[in-house]
């Protein structure tokens, strides 16, 4: 997601960290953190995709004044149309495929922006939910410095039916 | 914390329990820590009747944020070079979690991982690689 200031905060990394469940001290004692390698607290690996909340257009986050495709007093606040309702996963389709390389990793005062290029796409055909249609993305986020410090590949894919359990 | 290239054989493995019985409450504390709100993963609602899903189901995300936690807590913090996973499963509120890092190479400071998180059922949820470096 294109993104052009995302500051790298301390109470995010503590919030993050607490939603995967790691009580790992380096993500929120800064006492503690001075004194191991990184010599400061820093970001859980997959922390760099909280991105989304400073992405103005980040389109799973409900927007003031704006619809909803989530339930209120009908199951979901949009009429039905271009998603067809069904099958796709709802909105944004499923996450397929997440893949980081670490130039460095993140601590908090760091700035980042981040660019996005489109990757391929292709399609497959699948047993537990139809026709897949797969389309990359390459983010980079750079720091306060214009250095390349994460390079993220996503793969997303939309399905023609929801895919079934095994 | 760090390992020791000296110390590691391919083959070797290190696993942890991610999670047992995932709660909805965490799914929505990742959706509020990370900015993904999609509905698929708080809304019953929405999930059931308008997406055809038997319930709401954890993000993909989640899973490999856990599965990273495990990953840290092996090769130590600020080690990690790459890290990538494929979703090959949906992981539901009450699944259990299991994530498995297997040494694949180690060379030039550098240990290669297979990365597998497995439910209580046995079934592969996500399935990657890590790479981190090692004194």
């Amino acid at each position: 997601m294109a993104v052009e200031r995302f500051p790298v905060e301390a109470s995010h990394i503590l919030m993050f960290a607490r939603s995967v469940g790691d009580a790992n001290q380096i993500y929120y004692d800064a006492e503690y953190a001075r004194k191991t390698e990184p010599g400061t607290i820093i970001a859980p690996p997959t922390f760099v995709q909280s991105s989304a909340q400073f992405d103005p257009d980040y389109f799973l986050r409900p927007k003031i004044g704006q619809p909803w495709f989530g339930s209120g007093k009908e199951p979901t606040g949009i009429k039905r149309e271009s998603s067809g309702g069904g099958g796709g996963g709802g909105g944004g389709g499923l996450h397929a495929e997440q893949h980081f390389e670490y130039h460095r990793h993140l601590k908090p005062g760091d700035v980042l922006s981040a660019t996005v290029k489109p990757g391929k796409t292709w399609e497959k055909e699948s047993k537990r939910a139809g026709k897949l249609v797969f389309s990359e993305s390459v983010t980079e986020y750079r720091d306060q410095n214009g250095e390349l410090v994460i390079t993220a590949r996503s793969v997303g894919v939309r399905t023609e039916r929801p895919v079934e359990s095994k | 914390m760090a390992l020791k290239a000296s110390s590691l054989k391919v083959g070797d493995t290190y696993s942890e329990c991610l999670v047992e019985d995932l709660k909805r409450t965490q799914i929505v504390q990742y959706a509020g820590a990370s900015g993904d709100y999609n509905p698929l993963h708080s809304d019953e609602v929405f999930t059931t009747k308008v997406a055809g899903y038997p319930s709401v189901f954890a993000h993909g995300m989640l899973t490999m944020g856990m599965t990273g936690r495990m990953l840290t807590n092996y090769v130590g913090d600020g080690r990690l070079t790459k890290y990538g996973v494929r979703f090959t499963n949906q992981v539901w509120p009450g699944d259990t979690l299991q994530g498995t890092a297997t040494v694949e190479e180690v060379s030039g400071g550098i240990v290669k991982l297979k990365v597998e998180t497995t439910n209580q059922d046995g079934v592969t949820v996500l399935s990657g690689y890590a790479e981190a470096r090692v004194d």
